[in-house]
């Protein structure tokens, strides 16, 4: 090898002419042999937040037909400049990979196995277990009748990985129910 | 985080204690390198040689559980030397005022504790105050009970020697870090102090992060570009969930949640939880709009606003509120019967793992949420597991991932960032905002169509108008906050009303979304200029609050309104014309609101603290507000090889401790137990690992479980690198790979003329036994550190102590 990109264009002349050029021969052709047309060629771009560390990198993503073809840091992020860790190079994996759960599943009380279910009949009878442990464990008004509205026997956990919009979703659905065993990662 | 990533940079010294950076959040570490390449020291102060320490100028090993002492050593070499800053210390400190006259410590306990109810009575932690009810101060602080008088003597007992004694780091070494880092405390000089769960999961975290703030501003780096208290947070949106208030205590925006004991009404809510002085004032505003966000037109001035629907918190799990520890314990005992886990993972990150098995085991449903089958979704087929007997019902949906939907998500530094959506979800996969929405829907309707239903009407009639398929712009815009006639977005909180005329869902994060239109969001922002070169980003997306960047900002200028350092200047003011010039968002008043004229340095210094009603930060913390007493004193973890060398009291005298069956603990000193063990994280995995073990990459990367051990104990052990070794606490036992290495060594601590020589182990904590890599070959195994954790919390926060407990090594 032996020879740069940077000597190879000083080398065709002046500088005006080695970029000229160097967009017209180096598009095609490398050093190691024929260069393939960026995979991000003829992409959707959307920006996005590494979904890891508290640090807040930004994301490229492009897509094609609805599909992601590859993920990178954002350059124009003034945290990250377009460099990303070990776990910000594998966002692409944590979208793609097969391994992601698609369906429902459901496990009966004493079953060794998961069944496959429904959204729609999840939905509805998670909504009905909500209900009927609220209901069941409700507490109107204290000992001394002060109305206290709330459930001691529902829990939810959770949250510092999801949007904020979410967390103020389920932190105003979970109020309206009453659960005051409401906590999340921030309290480990 | 007081300041923010890119703020590193502007630092004449890096102080990394109790966090991993370069490890565990590795790109902030470009900005620490960059001030380093200006010349700038870093300090790395860890027990063990971490990747940051590799790259530090001084490396501090310091034994865990220690911060306190090794603080008190430097405030007094501080003091003791005069190199505090002395204009800062004066003006925007409480050092100047005086103390009750009755405040006292003796033997390692502050006046007040009542020895039975394991609490303090803090009335004598207070202020004294003067005929017209203002506290009374001495700015010369030399008055014997200021509070700058009271700390030089407090923490002249914390001498190189006795911090040697208890931290395990020479006088010699405590001597060249206290002359490194007080450095910085001439003026102009900013330090940067970073931290994270290695000083917060202890018994004594609160006191900890106190020690911290109090060498910060003795040294004047609050409020200074490249200075600052910053807690490094682990997860993408731990800041906004907490400020999103997914935690028991508070409501969004850091509120109190009301109780039945002191808020049976709305009144006795605003009158109980405002200040006198100080921006909370406002918090009527904020506490108002918030109900009105939540029950909407149900929300009307003759119903408290709806104030009845919000609960009211009782005492909680034996007297001790609805926490981690609590709720775990709570859910043994078997009150908890249903239980939602929103992306979390506790089958590995709860402490005392058997614990948190056998609770779960007695809950009647779990729901979860999550992209992968985690460990805790299929705690029934864990190692071990009875599943038949296992009576719980589990629901486990597919939730889409951060590119597979839309939604900010608020960094370490506060910065609320916008994400696009790039794809689809996979299958029947659903964001969290669209199951929570249904789940709202549903129960709306099983409460409408249910005349026999239990107090329906707080869900029967919540402000839920988002959609079938919700419009997360709809949220954000709730969020940010609206007038209720006209629905006309709110440029900031300074718009908020009590009086029932506004809605907002978090008043400090008003100003977001300030517009109708998505051109309006500012979280979305991409302005990439720096017009001050100190990295500020003010038009990359949005700070909170009101976008500014550093906070405490005020700070960053003397009392007549100048620069300490001038070119790092935040402010500018002209004596002359009498404006301001700004580059980034006051944190005092700078300009009358009514009239436009800008109001002159003098009277913001006197209260650069605009949320504390005595508008000066606090070396001392009167009140109760910190429960072990108003300045921090060391005291050992729970379970500790060594006798506290301070005083007579060897842990934290305040905290609750677990009597139950599960919540077994080793005695000081135990000779089962004769090894510190302390656990941490690496940079090729995530947290509880269900994001990171189910990747090809990461898990080929880190396949395997392992423990660090030092050169000594292997050889003392016979112990060689590689081999499979047992750890065991006195609550479980963990199987992992020998790493046999210098990064870990032994302590010699004690009381001096007494001291011992205890050997420490550290264990990551990311695997378990779900995935597709559990951290080793034994598909019977659980390879979940916590598994020998202690459930015993902090005695505020009640987070747990992580990061000191006791244990044996054994080869397999």
């Amino acid at each position: 090898m032996g020879i740069t990109r940077r000597t190879f264009i000083k080398g065709l002349g002046s500088g005006i002419t080695a970029v000229g050029l160097s967009e017209v021969i180096l598009v095609r052709s490398g050093w190691a042999g024929a260069v393939h047309p960026a995979k991000t060629k003829d992409t959707q771009v959307t920006t996005s937040i590494c979904p890891f560390c508290g640090v807040g990198c930004g994301l490229i993503a492009n897509t094609r037909g609805g599909k992601l073809i590859n993920v990178e840091g954002d350059p124009d992020h003034p945290i990250n400049q377009g460099s990303l860790c070990s776990k910000g190079q594998a966002v692409f994996e944590v979208v793609t990979s097969p391994r992601r759960l698609k369906k429902v599943r459901y496990r009966a009380p004493g079953s060794a196995l998961w069944e496959e279910k429904s959204l729609d009949w999840a939905m509805t009878t998670l909504a009905q277990r909500v209900k009927a442990t609220r209901d069941a464990a409700f507490i109107t008004k204290s000992a001394t009748g002060v109305p206290v509205n709330r459930t001691e026997a529902l829990a939810s956990i959770g949250g510092a990985s999801i949007n904020n919009e979410e967390c103020y979703l389920i932190s105003k659905l979970m109020r309206s129910l009453g659960v005051v065993y409401l906590e999340h990662q921030a309290r480990l | 985080m007081t300041n923010h990533w890119n703020d590193f940079a502007n630092s004449d010294c890096v102080m990394i204690i109790g966090c991993n950076p370069a490890e565990n959040h590795p790109i902030s570490f470009k900005w620490i390198t960059k001030a380093q390449d200006k010349g700038a020291k870093l300090i790395v102060i860890d027990p063990r040689f971490t990747r940051s320490a590799a790259k530090a100028d001084l490396y501090v090993r310091l034994r865990p559980g220690t911060d306190i002492a090794l603080m008190g050593g430097l405030i007094n070499y501080i003091i003791e030397n005069n190199l505090y800053h002395k204009d800062y210390v004066a003006n925007y400190t409480n050092a100047a005022f005086v103390v009750n006259k009755d405040f006292a410590f003796q033997d390692g306990l502050f006046s007040g504790f009542d020895k039975a109810k394991r609490a303090y009575n803090p009335e004598t932690w207070s202020y004294e105050l003067d005929a017209d009810k203002k506290p009374v101060t001495d700015p010369t602080l030399t008055n014997p009970r200021c509070v700058f008088q009271l700390l030089k003597n407090f923490y002249s007992r914390y001498t190189p020697e006795m911090v040697a004694g208890v931290t395990g780091v020479s006088k010699e070494q405590l001597l060249e870090l206290a002359a490194v880092y007080a450095a910085t405390g001439a003026p102009g000089k900013a330090g940067a102090l970073l931290y994270a769960m290695g000083g917060t999961q202890h018994t004594t975290g609160v006191q900890i992060i106190r020690g911290y703030t109090i060498l910060q501003q003795l040294l004047g780096n609050m409020g200074m570009p490249g200075g600052g208290i910053n807690a490094l947070r682990g997860e993408n949106n731990v800041q906004g969930s907490t400020d999103m208030a997914l935690l028991f205590n508070i409501v969004p925006g850091y509120m109190a949640i009301p109780s039945e004991a002191a808020h049976p009404t709305l009144k006795d809510y605003l009158d109980k939880e405002t200040p006198k002085a100080s921006f909370w004032i406002n918090k009527p505003k904020f506490f108002v709009s918030l109900l009105k966000a939540f029950w909407g037109e149900a929300a009307t001035p003759d119903n408290q606003f709806a104030y009845d629907y919000l609960p009211k918190i009782g005492k909680g799990y034996e007297g001790s509120g609805y926490s981690w520890i609590p709720l775990f314990e709570a859910m043994n005992e078997g009150s908890i019967k249903g239980m939602l886990v929103w992306g979390m993972n506790p089958a590995v990150s709860a402490p005392n793992l058997n614990q948190a098995y056998s609770a779960l085991d007695k809950l009647d449903w779990l729901a979860a949420f999550d992209l992968w089958e985690t460990d805790t979704s299929v705690f029934w087929k864990r190692p071990g597991a009875k599943t038949k007997d296992i009576k719980t019902e589990v629901f486990l949906f597919p939730a889409a991932d951060s590119m597979e939907k839309e939604g900010s998500v608020s960094n370490s530094g506060r910065w609320i960032q916008w994400r696009y959506q790039a794809v689809k979800p996979h299958g029947d996969a659903q964001s969290d905002l669209w199951y929570a929405n249904r789940l709202g829907l549903e129960l709306k309707k099983l409460y409408q169509d249910d005349p026999k239903a239990v107090c329906p009407d707080p869900i029967v009639r919540l402000n839920w108008n988002y959609g079938e398929s919700p419009d997360v712009h709809l949220v954000a815009k709730e969020i940010n906050g609206y007038t209720v006639a006209d629905k006309k977005q709110l440029a900031n909180f300074l718009g908020l009303k009590d009086d029932g005329s506004t809605a907002g869902g978090c008043w400090i994060y008003s100003g977001y979304y300030p517009g109708p239109d998505k051109k309006d969001n500012k979280a979305a922002a991409r302005d990439k200029k720096d017009p001050t070169g100190l990295g500020l980003y003010p038009g990359w997306a949005f700070a909170w609050p009101v976008n500014r960047r550093i906070i405490y900002n005020r700070c960053s200028l003397d009392p007549q309104g100048q620069p300490w350092n001038k070119d790092k200047a935040l402010f500018a003011w002209d004596p002359a014309a009498k404006t301001w010039k700004n580059f980034d968002v006051p944190d005092f008043k700078w300009i009358d609101p009514a009239t436009k004229v800008h109001v002159g340095p003098e009277e913001s210094a006197k209260a650069p603290f605009l949320m504390l009603p005595e508008g000066k930060s606090r070396l001392f913390v009167p009140g109760g507000l910190c429960k072990e007493g108003p300045l921090p004193e060391h005291y050992e973890a729970l379970e500790c090889p060594f006798v506290n060398p301070m005083s007579a009291q060897q842990s934290n005298p305040v905290m609750k401790v677990w009597k139950s069956e599960m919540d077994r603990v080793a005695q000081v000193g135990d000779p089962k137990y004769p090894i510190i063990a302390t656990t941490f994280r690496v940079t090729e995995h995530w947290q509880a690992g269900a994001m990171t073990r189910n990747l090809t990459w990461q898990a080929e990367m880190m396949p395997e479980m392992f423990v660090e051990i030092s050169l000594s104990l292997a050889k003392a052990k016979g112990i060689k690198a590689g081999d499979w070794v047992r750890v065991k606490s006195i609550r479980g036992e963990v199987m992992a790979r020998a790493n046999v290495t210098h990064r870990v060594a032994p302590f010699c601590c004690g009381k001096p003329g007494f001291s011992s020589t205890v050997e420490m182990v550290a264990l990551p904590w990311h695997f378990g036994f779900a995935g597709l890599t559990t951290g080793g070959p034994n598909p019977r195994e659980n390879y979940a550190a916590n598994q020998l954790a202690p459930m015993v919390g902090d005695a505020n926060t009640m987070i747990p102590e992580y990061k000191v407990f006791l244990v044996d090594v054994q080869k397999v």
